[in-house]
């Protein structure tokens, strides 16, 4: 048997927890901070405005683009490559007014009309303000339905200590690739939200068989301090936590390299995110439903209580 | 003991992957490019209708790969892009503007796949290219509007009556109706109590005046019927518009989705959707002056509007007939080379237009225009607010009465009268409406995406398949079997979901689905492993690891599921289509992964005696 975990003793993660939580610690102050400092790069799905992207024949000129727009007047526009040198991207703030909605189609006619090559119209976006206002708040609602739909799903399933645990670690992971996406100065956009949510998903599919693990040990094994029982169940699923992971991110690397610009964020988001809910599944999930006085009282299998118990002798 | 699945769960695993199977089979047949005819409001699609298509791309030598009459359309099939440019032009100048002819890519399904309901799936806008539209509806006008037809209605039913009234008019959200005596008054306080449901009347005994006011139901009632107007005119718009397989659709309280495959002019999409264009016909008031309205004395009962070559226009409050009416409009030319749309109204417009004229002839009739433009500007509640500019095209004195054909001269240029002449066929917006989101992907991104999401699909599924076999040997294999089962399963639901959509999202959904896909087995085989160290036989591990790892997978697959689910709830357009992939991936994983490879196991190890286990 090839295994990548070898061990016949359980593993000391509780003896560590401390460290963990330092380490987890200074990485959440750290986003937390960078998040009310440099603040998210949002993308156009939430600031609102226009994105232009066009594809010349050759290696585009920059700034012959940026010259041609500031004479039409779109002096503000925020011009890139995007992807390869042929792709340009054009971005531009919300404007007041009718015009906002025929933007796109103007500088299209722009560029066309002052360049001797073709040029080919690869995408335009529009964002009215409002729409990414309500996005925005729409985002962070999702955000919250999830945990608190998970959070109310594991504490009816397994415990509250286990479900605020799990909970915990969910928005850790949260906080933290948010953080990541602050300090690299990334763009924040609707496919980043939903990979935001993708590792909630994961973090938690992870997090739920370590927890698994523990209610089924200390319903096992009659011995043993509740840190023994935990050590014992995130030794036991280690290999599995591994290997999923491993998996997962071979898939996401595929995706990173291969899938193009659109989903880059996704991608960089998702495997950020993997890292992290892995490690938060293993030390913090468990560490503070330990924290929280978990015992094996709390997970023993209900009593059935006899039918008809509690009501009333009939008059 | 040994491990056996009855035969019914053998022969069921097997229906199922290969009834997936056989619907996800047409998307490996690819799409045609073709043409797409259909009728438009006057004439009918039928086989003569085909034989005309098929003779006049005859006579143009274009090669066909097929024509066929399907659904009352004309669908023809042909062999390269520059073919389906041509056959449309041709197809347009042989039929004329009275069908809608479009360009489309027609899944190239075989007719036995077919006869079963297998179609391939349907690409979102990010992989096939397209305009997607955000529309946001002006409530406050739109009851503006029904209001004022509402104080119409009461007008006339008063004066049918034979209740007299000194004033009916609209204040804000009420109808206000002032009487003249106090018989007058409790007569109408009847009649409008019995005949005006949904209404709320707020009766003044001592001014003698009543407010009809609009209950909350009602209120909504008008709003939602305000929005599926709306949604019926964008319709027909996108058809006059000739655009394949369109989406119109509500969104929310008050936002319309339109999404057009293929259209790469969104400009003229825009002009053509966002107007609210109306045309309205009224008396002109000749027995008072314009300059005394001019100087601010409009006289009751008229208004005074600009005249579009200049000065002003004094015309009478009641309007013959509004833009409703009309169900057919063209543009050509008079007899000096004017431009002028020629309009064919409904059977109750002909009746209103023919009893209005009978008495009036010689008398001049104008023709107002009405559209609303976005001011750009925002009220408090963050509502768009729009101006409504109304102007007079044209004055004709009525020379004969009027019936339900007739047409308007006096308009600009040619391409206003098409313009025009399309907008009024499709009938006007009942409220203003502006774009509030707008995506438009080119032809070529599209096809990258496409190209570049198979890439990856691929690229993770090749490593992840080598892992496993590696990693898990034999029983590696069989969890690869169910991969790809699932990849076949996922493929096979989102094509016979009529509503799912595959977008570049929904591409890196199944690209994590396979990574993910692969938790439950390994969730067994680790649990198999561990029996075998804990010195069980290999069928006892076999049972006893599928048992234990089943509610682990099922609780953390649900969890999951109820992200999924909430992203779909909230998510829009490409998000959605993650969300969907998302979700269909881990139910079909959970049954390739359980059901599926203990099937396979089974069969293999399962029903006889081994000693050891390649895991």
């Amino acid at each position: 048997m090839r295994e990548l975990v070898k061990t016949e003793n359980a593993l000391p993660f509780m003896k560590y927890r401390f460290v963990s939580w330092i380490f987890s610690a200074i990485l959440l102050v750290g986003s937390i901070a960078s998040l009310s400092i440099n603040q998210l790069n949002w993308g156009l799905d939430f600031t609102g405005g226009t994105v232009i992207e066009v594809g010349y024949d050759r290696p585009a000129d920059l700034s012959a683009v940026r010259a041609v727009l500031t004479e039409r007047g779109f002096g503000d526009a925020v011009v890139q490559n995007f992807g390869t040198q042929e792709d340009v991207l054009i971005r531009l703030e919300p404007r007041e007014g009718l015009k906002a909605q025929e933007l796109g189609d103007q500088i299209l006619r722009a560029l066309q009309e002052s360049s001797d090559g073709t040029i080919d119209m690869r995408r335009i976006e529009f964002v009215g303000p409002q729409v990414g206002d309500e996005l925005t708040e729409q985002g962070g609602l999702a955000m919250l339905t999830a945990l608190i739909c998970i959070l109310l799903y594991i504490a009816v399933r397994f415990e509250w200590r286990l479900a605020l645990g799990a909970v915990g670690a969910l928005a850790h992971d949260v906080i933290i690739t948010l953080g990541l996406f602050s300090v690299l100065g990334l763009e924040f956009d609707l496919t980043v939200l939903a990979a935001l949510l993708a590792v909630i998903g994961y973090s938690i599919n992870d997090t739920v068989v370590v927890c698994d693990r523990i209610r089924e040990n200390f319903r096992k094994y009659r011995k043993g301090t509740p840190e023994e029982i935990i050590d014992g169940a995130i030794t036991d699923t280690l290999s599995r936590t591994v290997i999923t992971s491993l998996t997962t991110v071979l898939v996401l690397l595929a995706l990173f390299f291969l899938g193009g610009q659109l989903i880059h964020g996704f991608a960089t988001a998702l495997l950020f995110g993997i890292f992290i809910g892995t490690y938060s599944s293993i030390f913090i999930a468990s560490g503070l439903a330990h924290a929280l006085g978990i015992s094996r009282e709390d997970l023993m299998p209900p009593e059935v209580e006899k039918e008809g118990e509690d009501l009333e002798p009939m008059p | 003991m040994l491990n056996k699945f009855p035969l019914w769960k053998n022969l069921m695993v097997v229906f199922i992957v290969a009834f997936a199977a056989l619907y996800a089979l047409p998307n490996l047949y690819g799409e045609d490019y073709a043409v797409q005819v259909s009728a438009g409001r006057t004439v009918t699609v039928n086989t003569e209708t085909l034989g005309r298509v098929e003779s006049a791309l005859q006579a143009a030598d274009i090669e066909m790969k097929g024509i066929a009459l399907e659904d009352e359309q004309v669908l023809v099939r042909l062999n390269s892009d520059s073919d389906q440019l041509q056959a449309r032009d041709v197809i347009l100048r042989e039929l004329g503007t009275d069908y809608f002819v479009a360009l489309n890519l027609a899944a190239a399904t075989p007719d036995w796949l077919e006869s079963l309901g297998a179609s391939p799936m349907k690409l979102g806008l990010d992989l096939r290219g397209g305009v997607h539209f955000l529309m946001e509806v002006d409530m406050g006008e739109a009851m503006r509007k029904i209001l004022d037809q509402m104080r119409d209605t009461v007008r006339t039913d008063l004066r049918e009556e034979r209740i007299r009234y000194s004033g009916v008019n609209r204040d804000g959200n009420d109808v206000v109706i002032e009487l003249r005596s106090a018989e007058d008054y409790a007569a109408a306080e009847s009649f409008l109590n019995n005949q005006y449901q949904g209404y709320t009347l707020i009766d003044d005994e001592a001014t003698q005046t009543i407010r009809l006011r609009m209950t909350e139901d009602k209120i909504r009632e008008t709003q939602d019927y305000a929005i599926s107007q709306n949604v019926t005119i964008l319709r027909n718009r996108v058809n006059e518009l000739g655009v394949a397989e369109p989406v119109v659709q509500r969104q929310g309280a008050d936002r319309i989705v339109v999404q057009l495959p293929g259209v790469q002019d969104t400009a003229r999409a825009k002009e053509i959707l966002g107007a609210t264009a109306t045309l309205e016909f009224r008396f002109q008031d000749t027995e008072n002056s314009v300059f005394d309205a001019e100087a601010g004395r409009v006289p009751f009962g008229s208004e005074l509007y600009p005249n579009r070559n200049g000065g002003n226009v004094l015309l009478k409050q009641d309007v013959i007939l509004t833009g409703d009416h009309i169900v057919n409009a063209s543009s050509s030319f008079d007899e000096n080379q004017r431009p002028q749309v020629n309009i064919t109204l409904d059977g109750a417009g002909g009746d209103k237009m023919s009893l209005a004229t009978r008495d009036n002839i010689g008398r001049p009739m104008a023709t107002l225009f009405i559209e609303f433009k976005a001011t750009g500007e925002r009220d408090e509640e963050g509502k768009i607010i729009f101006e409504r500019q109304e102007e007079v095209i044209n004055v004709a004195t009525i020379q004969a009465r009027l019936g339900s054909a007739f047409r308007i001269t006096g308009i600009g240029s040619q391409q206003e009268a098409q313009n025009l002449a399309l907008l009024l066929r499709a009938g006007a917006l009942i409220a203003p409406i502006q774009i509030v989101e707008e995506r438009t992907i080119g032809p070529s991104l599209g096809a990258e995406n496409v190209q570049m999401g198979i890439q990856a699909i691929v690229a993770g599924f090749i490593m992840v398949i080598i892992f496993m076999v590696i990693y898990y040997r034999k029983f590696g294999l069989v969890a690869n079997l169910a991969l790809c089962a699932n990849v076949v399963l996922i493929v096979g639901v989102m094509s016979m979901i009529p509503g799912a959509t595959l977008t570049l999202p929904g591409m890196a959904g199944i690209v994590l689905t396979v990574g993910m896909a692969v938790d439950a087995n390994v969730l067994i085989f680790e649990r198999i492993r561990e029996e075998i160290k804990a010195k069980r036989s290999p069928q006892q591990a076999i049972h006893h690891g599928y048992d234990s790892a089943l509610s682990t997978i099922a609780d953390a697959n649900i969890t999951t599921l109820i992200a999924a689910i909430i992203l779909f709830a909230v998510g829009t357009g490409p998000v959605k289509g993650f969300a969907v992939t998302l979700a269909i991936g881990i139910l079909t994983s959970m049954f390739t992964s359980i059901i599926g490879t203990r099937a396979v196991i089974n069969a293999i190890w399962g029903g006889k005696r081994i000693d050891k286990l390649s895991v």
